[in-house]
C-alpha cells in the first residue's frame, strides 16, 4: 500500500490497471477522457493484458463491452454525460442480459445548454436501468468502489452491471491524497471471472439476446428485480473483505454524526465532504446536525436508510439533479417515499450545484438553519428549493 | 412445462433470457407474419440454389440437391428469393388473394420438411401452407 497525491481520474485508471480487464472499449468525453487515455498508455506499455478497442461512439463502446462480457471476458468502459446518454439503450441491454460490466462514470451535466461541469443528471437518469450505482465522495472512494464493484457485479447472486460514479472536475481533476493497494493484493481480491454461460464456451452453448415476447419477458424482468434484492448483502460482504486488505470500511451509506442528530442532511458524492465540515462547525455551535451520505443508490437501501433517519426532527435531501417533476430531485423522491411509513420527520428538498455551480459551507449551514426552523415550527415554507440559483 | 406438469415460472428458467437449447427458433412459426407469399413455379426452376443461399429464414426446402418447395410455417414473405431468382420462377402473391383461391396442397407436409417441433397448432398458418 502506498500513499500518493492523485486525481480521481488517475486513481480510477490505476484501479483499472490493477483489475487488468480482458477488454476495454472506450470513447473520449470530458471529464472522463483522462481515465481511458491514461489506461491506453498502460496498454501501450504492456502493463496490462487488455484488448483495447477504440470505437466510434459511446453507443459502440457499450455495445462492444456487452459483446465482450457475453463472451466471458471481464469488460469495462468509462463515460460521462452525453456519452452516457448515447449509451442509453445499451445500458438496459447490459442489465437485461445480466452482464457484470463495471463502468466508472464521471458525473457531468446534460445539454442543453451545453455544459461540461458536474451534476448528477446523467447517472440519475439511468436509475431505473437495472445497473447497480455506487457513488464516491473523493478519489479514494472512487478507487475503492471500482475494485469492490468487480466483486459485487460478478457475484453469482447478483450478476448485474455496476457503475461507479464520482463528481466531474471536483473529484476527477482535483488532486488529493489517496492510498493505493499493491497490484497483487487487488488481483487476488478480485480473482478470475467464472461465468456460468458465455458465448465462447462451446461445450455449454447458449443463445444471448433471443426474442422474448409476452410469454417470457415478464419472468426475465422479475428475475432482474429479484437480483436487486441480493445486492445489499453482497455489497456489505465485499466491503467486509475489502476492509481486511485496505483498512477502510464501507457500508450502504455513511452516517456522519447522525446517531444523536435531530437535523439531518442527505447527500451523495463530493458535497458530502463539504457538508461534514458544516456538521462539525454547527455541532460546535450546539446544533444537533448530522449527515447521511448515500453510497449505494441503486438498488436503494430503503430499510437501512429509514432506520438511520427515523426519529429525526427535520431532514433536507440535497439533489444535484432536478427530476423536473415539480416535486423535487430523484434522491428526495426516493428518501421521502421510503420514509412514508416511518414516524414522520419533516422533509424538504434542495436542488443544488447544477452544471458545476459550487456549493459552499455557508449554503449548507443555511440548510441546517432552515431545518432548525422547520423542527421548531413544524411548518415547511418551501418543499423544494433551488439552492444557489440567482433569482 | 416442467417435470411436475406445472407451468414454469421466473425461478425455473435461466437468467437474462438465455436460451440453452439449440435450434429453438424452429418452434416459432413466423409464417403467419406473411403478407406476400412466394409461389414457386417448379417447371421454370433450374435448381440453381440462389434462393436457398439468399433466404434469411432457411425456408427453401431442398432434397438431394434440388429445390422441392417452401417452408410456409417459417417463410415471412420478404420476397428476397423472388428478387434474386435468375429464372424468375418465384412470384410474390398477396395472401388475401390466395386465401380466396383456397389452395389445397401443403408443400412442407408432403415433402417431410422440417416444420416446427413445437405446438404446430396454428390452424391459420397450416391452413395457409400451400404449395403452388
Amino acid at each position: 500500500m502506498k500513499k500518493v497525491a492523485i486525481t480521481g481520474n488517475e486513481a480510477v485508471s490505476q484501479a483499472m490497471r490493477q483489475i487488468n480487464p480482458d477488454v476495454v472499449a472506450a470513447y473520449p468525453i470530458t471529464p472522463q477522457t483522462e481515465i481511458v487515455q491514461i489506461f491506453s498508455t498502460f496498454v501501450a506499455d504492456g502493463d496490462v493484458d487488455t484488448e483495447f478497442v477504440t470505437v466510434e461512439s459511446e453507443h459502440s463502446a457499450m455495445s462492444a463491452t456487452i459483446g465482450a462480457s457475453a463472451a466471458g471476458a471481464r469488460a469495462m468502459t468509462a463515460t460521462s454525460s452525453q456519452g452516457f446518454a448515447l449509451m442509453w439503450e445499451m445500458l438496459y441491454i447490459a442489465a437485461g442480459l445480466r452482464l457484470p460490466i463495471v463502468m466508472p462514470v464521471v458525473n457531468r451535466a446534460l445539454s442543453a445548454p451545453i455544459n461540461i461541469h458536474c451534476d448528477h443528471s446523467d447517472t440519475m437518469g439511468a436509475r431505473d436501468s437495472g445497473w447497480i450505482q455506487l457513488y464516491s465522495e473523493n478519489a479514494q472512494e472512487a478507487y475503492d468502489n471500482l475494485i469492490q464493484a468487480v466483486r459485487i457485479a460478478e457475484h453469482p447472486d447478483v450478476q448485474l452491471p455496476t457503475m461507479v460514479c464520482m463528481d466531474g472536475f471536483i473529484v476527477s481533476h482535483g488532486m488529493e491524497n489517496a492510498e493505493l493497494l499493491d497490484d497483487g493484493v487487488v488481483r487476488s481480491f478480485i480473482g478470475q471471472r467464472t461465468p456460468k454461460y458465455s458465448l465462447l464456451d462451446v461445450d455449454n452453448p447458449a443463445t444471448f439476446g433471443g426474442l422474448d415476447f409476452a410469454d417470457w419477458y415478464f419472468e426475465h424482468r422479475r428475475q432482474l428485480a429479484e437480483a436487486q434484492t441480493h445486492v445489499k448483502d453482497v455489497v456489505l460482504d465485499v466491503a467486509r473483505e475489502f476492509a481486511k486488505i485496505s483498512g477502510r470500511s464501507y457500508g450502504l451509506f455513511e452516517a456522519y454524526r447522525l446517531d444523536d442528530a435531530e437535523l439531518a442532511v442527505v447527500v451523495l458524492n463530493s458535497a458530502a465532504g463539504t457538508a461534514k465540515v458544516v456538521v462539525d462547525d454547527l455541532r460546535d455551535k450546539g446544533l444537533k446536525a448530522g449527515l447521511l451520505k448515500i453510497r449505494l443508490f441503486r438498488p436503494f437501501p430503503h430499510e437501512e436508510i429509514v432506520a438511520a433517519l427515523a426519529g429525526k426532527k427535520a431532514i433536507a435531501v440535497l439533489d444535484r439533479a432536478d427530476g423536473l417533476s415539480t416535486m423535487g430531485g430523484p434522491v428526495f423522491v426516493d428518501v421521502r417515499s421510503a420514509m412514508y411509513d416511518a414516524p414522520g420527520p419533516k422533509m424538504v428538498n434542495y436542488i443544488y450545484g447544477l452544471g458545476g455551480r459550487d456549493i459552499d459551507t455557508e449554503q449548507i449551514a443555511g440548510v441546517f438553519w432552515d431545518l432548525a426552523k422547520i423542527a421548531e415550527t413544524g411548518k415547511i415554507a418551501s418543499p423544494v428549493t433551488y439552492l444557489g440559483v440567482r433569482e | 412445462m416442467s417435470a411436475n406438469g406445472k407451468v414454469k415460472g421466473w425461478k425455473d428458467v435461466p437468467i437474462g433470457g438465455l436460451i440453452l437449447e439449440a435450434g429453438s427458433a424452429d418452434k416459432y412459426e413466423t409464417g403467419d407474419w406473411r403478407t406476400y407469399r412466394p409461389v414457386w413455379d417448379e417447371a421454370k426452376c433450374r435448381h440453381c440454389m440462389t434462393c436457398w443461399i439468399y433466404c434469411p429464414d432457411s425456408s427453401i426446402l431442398v432434397r438431394e440437391g434440388k429445390m422441392i418447395g417452401i417452408d410456409y410455417k417459417h417463410c415471412k414473405g420478404c420476397g428476397i428469393c423472388a428478387h434474386e431468382c435468375p429464372a424468375k420462377c418465384i412470384d410474390m402473391r398477396l395472401e388475401t388473394e390466395l386465401e380466396a383461391e383456397r389452395p389445397e396442397s401443403s408443400g412442407s407436409a408432403e415433402t417431410g420438411a422440417p416444420v416446427g417441433a413445437g405446438c404446430g397448432c396454428r390452424s391459420k398458418s397450416s391452413g395457409k401452407a400451400g404449395g403452388k
